[in-house]
């Protein structure tokens, strides 16, 4: 329990997503200019990252993984090359899947994440979170625990950056660094800012 | 014709840039490029998928019904990155350990889905060949750029040759050491925009609210 506690702490803060691997940039950069879109975004990425990195986990532990296929009967095949393809797709089918139960059973939350759903598909985070999971050999309960904080710690992140976004914009800001150049640099120091929790040891 | 087609190479590296003015492909761009080999090779491996993705999209552009288009393209984008993660792990293994995750990212990475979008369902095979490489060689650009920065100042090196002597080895030079660290990349592509667009005015961006000078008499 508490290894798995000091994870989520370790992947909300110390490893963000966003401001340490730089995963999402495309929609952390866009989706930014308003708090309450952003919001939106962060909590879609967090319920589909927090399906999609156990969902991964399984597939590997039971198809891929080399040696995985014993109980079909065929303990020497490895599937391991077919990893991105197959994470990519339960990725896509999820989202589908997940956006159709939306619509049909909370149409209100279907309505507020409508337009960003189709969008988290190739949103690197997600992909991002199920290939770290992969590459540090997570167990399915720190598969699911990595999954909910490490999409926790995005939202926060894209949440703070349109906070200083909607302040930004009203200043005075030179020609060519306005826009696209300032936001850079604002997730430059906020990714400073979240470093000086890298000494956190819990 | 020719000339169109120079026009369509080289248009992606200043005028039209991937990342400093489609803001597409920045997750990559800003981690890899602590060292200069690893972004070289970064920039190399997302230059062949975005090529033959659109070339291959292309060819079966007419064939692919609307609907299910995102899927045809995923599922090719990702075959071709499968390709390139098995030859980077069979002859390169050192460095495909360090791009770890991120070989597999060029699946997620915008340009390429972008400029299968974008281009290669409206253009024949050979123009769209063309527009992956032209994409492909604009983000190779910044990622060179910032990667020149971020050795030659971090660590004294380029390509892993010693430039500047770093105090450790008894020379002359304190390395920047946030020049390694995440942040950095952010300012460094941040000041980047900042110098295309002083130099290409017609990039910047439009101003949401103009500040006013109100005349007091």
């Amino acid at each position: 329990m508490e290894a798995l506690i000091s994870l989520a702490v370790r992947s909300i803060f110390i490893e963000n997503l966003a401001l340490s691997f730089f995963l999402g940039m495309c929609t952390f950069i866009a989706v930014s200019k308003k708090i309450s879109t952003a919001m939106g975004l962060g909590i879609s990425v967090m319920i589909v990252q927090a399906i999609t990195v156990p969902a991964n986990n399984l597939l590997l532990t039971y198809l891929l993984a080399p040696g995985a296929l014993a109980w079909a009967g065929f303990p020497d095949v490895d599937l391991t090359f077919l990893g991105l393809i197959s994470y990519i797709g339960v990725i896509a089918a999820l989202v589908q899947i997940l956006e159709m139960v939306l619509d049909k059973y909370f149409p209100p939350l279907y309505n507020a994440l409508g337009v960003f759903l189709p969008l988290i598909t190739v949103n690197c985070a997600i992909l991002g979170g199920s290939l770290f999971m992969v590459e540090r050999d997570y167990d399915f309960a720190e598969a699911a625990t990595y999954g909910l904080s490490s999409g926790f710690g995005w939202a926060l992140a894209i949440t703070l950056m349109a906070g200083v976004r909607e302040k930004l914009k009203y200043s005075d800001i030179p020609n060519g660094l306005q826009g696209l150049g300032i936001t850079f640099i604002t997730a430059g120091l906020m990714a400073m800012a979240f470093m000086s929790f890298s000494g956190v040891k819990l | 014709m020719a000339h169109k087609r120079r026009e369509m190479l080289i248009d992606p590296l200043v005028d039209n840039n991937p990342i400093t003015l489609q803001v597409l492909g920045i997750c990559s761009a800003l981690a890899v490029t602590s060292s200069l080999q690893v972004a070289f090779v970064m920039a190399l491996a997302v230059t062949l998928v975005t090529a033959f993705s659109s070339m291959f999209i292309s060819m079966i552009r007419s064939q692919i019904p609307g609907s299910i288009r995102i899927i045809v393209q995923m599922v090719i984008i990702a075959s071709l990155v499968i390709v390139v993660d098995q030859l980077l792990k069979a002859f390169a293994f050192e460095i495909s350990k360090t791009l770890s995750v991120f070989v597999g990212l060029i699946i997620t990475n915008c340009i390429v889905m972008g400029r299968a979008e974008a281009f290669a369902m409206k253009n024949p095979p050979f123009e769209s060949f063309i527009d992956g490489i032209g994409n492909g060689l604009g983000y190779g650009l910044i990622l060179m750029l910032v990667g020149v920065v971020r050795e030659l100042f971090g660590s004294g090196s380029l390509f892993g040759f010693t430039i500047l002597e770093t105090v450790n080895n008894g020379g002359w030079y304190v390395p920047n050491g946030l020049l390694l660290l995440p942040p950095s990349a952010f300012f460094i592509i941040g000041l980047l925009i900042w110098a295309f667009r002083s130099w290409k005015p017609e990039q910047v961006e439009e101003r949401e609210y103009k500040i006013q000078t109100v005349e007091t008499h």
